[in-house]
């Protein structure tokens, strides 16, 4: 048999992402792709995949899955909560951020994710799905890409390869930068459709993610905007990020699976070097937002890109010996300085007993 | 002619907008197909992609690869040369429609808002020479202006919930081709049977921004018989 991850519950909303299917905007076909890119990019650092492979975006908790290949190296990046069943029943925790080496027969549960809508979940060598207009990402509401555009399904889910190369893991060894402080926006397209005090309020006050957001935009709850003169516009171009406002008055900050072009104003930009952090942001979390300028947001995106590179060059390799305790290694800042990053190849990790 | 603007999305795009120019989307496509040349002349780094819409140009660019700064310069400098050079030639599309009632949900009341005789208003509508604006919306869904001014009507108060795809359709100022099944709020005049949208192709939608379209009734019998083939259509180089 082919080797595969055997799904065996899919989780509530997991889907097929990558970098996104960039330069078809203009055909109207919308770019998908992860909500939170540095996680996505962490992910595939850890198993040794080019920054862009395509990975398995978990939302809110994640899927259960059963490994049908002699061995398969596997990372989930961002906070989620992983259990380990063996062949013979024995359970251990396995730490997020890092990379694990799974045999056939390992049941791998992911469960729910604590501080972040999303994570990601990468394969060594990658999943052997063929993509659909040169992208593995999915847009649930078009139903365009692998896997007939939908989410997640029970069943085999094919892995490039049958066996995990020779290690060493690799772990985080420094968080990513997110960043926190206000949300930073530019202002326009159409700031000007709006009136004076709008722009004032949307920057002056704390508001909420609100329950109906979803992959496609983040309902802003909060003080309601007023437009000039309505809130329809003749349809122009929608980035990640935008912040539109129909005519009821309601912010939605489009993310990753937006329309190419809609037709309502719309008042602000949120900075791409914020994009991630809204992406892994909660239904109920506070968001206030802040002005910059353009100069401003690309030095921001510059200086974030540049922290990115650092923390995965500075993935520190790590020979398993028995149990590890993450949170000494991180707190006594070891991990970089015990690695050669040419070890033998490893055994089957090991960690915490439940 | 009328001067352009530009106005932001964040750090990763920008629009140069016509506004209501009246040649805005003649100014609009033919910016769009200098900067896709100068693209493909190694020009332009860090550019991403470009949407043309109504009334602006959509630059999405790399701001790891350049700076506003430097590629609106670029792109205004672009501009400044297309305005003063004839349009590149449109490609000319013929869509063969079937307007038979089976089709046309829409088509009995369209009649009777615009005054019109069904056969006028199927006259009226493949009569008109049509032109892209934009796609968006859907994969591959074409904005198409040139409707004729006795058939424009608001969108329908009762939006559907499902639009089967192939549905030629009006509202307001605007036609369309629904090209994959859909909700929609516009009227439904007739279908084509031919595929305007597949993942497979390259490029994947048949149609793009500066095309021109043109509507050719069919009967069921031809609908049935290239809805079975189902070949994809090549357009006229026209001018």
């Amino acid at each position: 048999m082919s080797p595969a991850l055997d799904i065996l519950r899919p989780g509530p909303r997991t889907s097929l992402q990558d970098l996104g299917r960039v330069g078809l905007r203009a055909m109207g076909i919308p770019v998908a792709g992860a909500m939170d890119r540095i996680g996505l990019r962490l992910a595939n650092a850890l198993v040794g995949n080019p920054p862009g492979e395509g990975c398995l975006e978990l939302t809110l908790s994640g899927p259960l899955v059963q490994v049908e290949a002699d061995s398969v190296r596997i990372a989930v990046a961002g906070p989620a909560r992983l259990t380990l069943t063996q062949a013979d029943g024995a359970r251990r925790m396995l730490a997020p951020d890092r990379s694990w080496r799974l045999v056939r027969g390992d049941r791998l549960e992911i469960g729910p994710i604590n501080g972040s809508l999303v994570a990601y979940l990468a394969v060594e060598g990658g999943f052997a799905i063929a993509p659909v207009l040169g992208s593995l990402s999915t847009h649930l509401g078009a139903g365009l890409g692998p896997l007939g555009g939908r989410a997640l399904e029970t069943g085999m889910l094919p892995l490039r390869r049958n066996d995990a190369g020779p290690g060493p893991e690799r772990i985080l060894t420094r968080p990513l930068p997110y960043g926190d402080g206000p949300i930073r926006l530019v202002p326009g397209p159409q700031a000007d459709a709006f009136t004076e005090d709008s722009l004032a309020t949307l920057l002056s006050s704390p508001y909420t993610v609100g329950a109906r957001s979803d992959r496609m935009g983040m309902r802003l709850e909060g003080p309601t905007l007023h437009h000039r003169a309505g809130a329809d516009i003749a349809s122009d171009g929608i980035v990640a990020g935008s912040i539109q406002v129909p005519g009821d008055g309601g912010p939605i900050l489009l993310l990753a699976d937006h329309q190419t072009t809609g037709g309502y104003a719309k008042i602000a930009t949120a900075i791409s070097a914020d994009l991630p952090r809204l992406g892994r942001a909660v239904p109920g979390d506070r968001l206030v937002f802040r002005a910059v300028t353009i100069a401003e947001a690309e030095a921001a995106r510059r200086a974030q890109e540049q922290a990115v590179q650092d923390c995965l060059d500075s993935l520190a390799s790590i020979e398993e010996s028995g149990r590890i305790d993450l949170a000494a290694l991180y707190r006594a800042e070891l991990i970089s300085g015990v690695v050669t990053g040419d070890e033998e190849p490893v055994a089957p990790p090991e960690a915490e007993t439940i | 002619m009328a001067p352009c603007r530009v106005t932001s999305l964040g750090d990763t795009a920008f629009n140069i907008d016509y506004g209501d120019a009246p040649d805005a989307g003649s100014r609009i496509a033919a910016l769009n197909t200098a900067a896709r040349a100068a693209h493909q002349r190694g020009e332009l780094a860090g550019l991403v992609e470009l949407v043309p819409t109504f009334r602006s140009l959509q630059i999405l660019y790399d701001p790891l690869t350049t700076s506003r700064a430097e590629i609106e310069a670029a792109l205004l400098a672009l501009e400044a040369q297309t305005a003063r050079t004839p349009p590149p030639p449109s490609r000319v599309w013929r869509l063969p429609v079937c307007y038979h009632e089976t089709f046309a949900p829409d088509l009995a009341a369209l009649a009777a808002a615009t005054g019109l005789s069904p056969d006028a208003v199927i006259a009226r509508h493949s009569a008109a020479d049509y032109v892209v604006r934009m796609l968006g919306f859907l994969p591959g869904f074409a904005y198409l202006t040139g409707l004729d001014p006795a058939l424009r009507l608001p969108r329908r108060s009762d939006p559907r919930p499902r639009v089967p795809a192939g549905s030629v359709a009006i509202a307001d100022t605007m036609a369309a081709i629904y090209p994959s099944d859909s909700p929609g709020g516009w009227h439904l005049l007739g279908r084509c049977p031919l595929p305007l949208f597949d993942p497979a192709w390259s490029p994947p939608a048949l149609l793009a921004a500066g095309d021109r379209v043109r509507f050719e009734p069919i009967d069921p019998d031809r609908f049935a018989a290239l809805a079975a083939t189902r070949p994809r259509l090549e357009p006229d180089l026209g001018r």
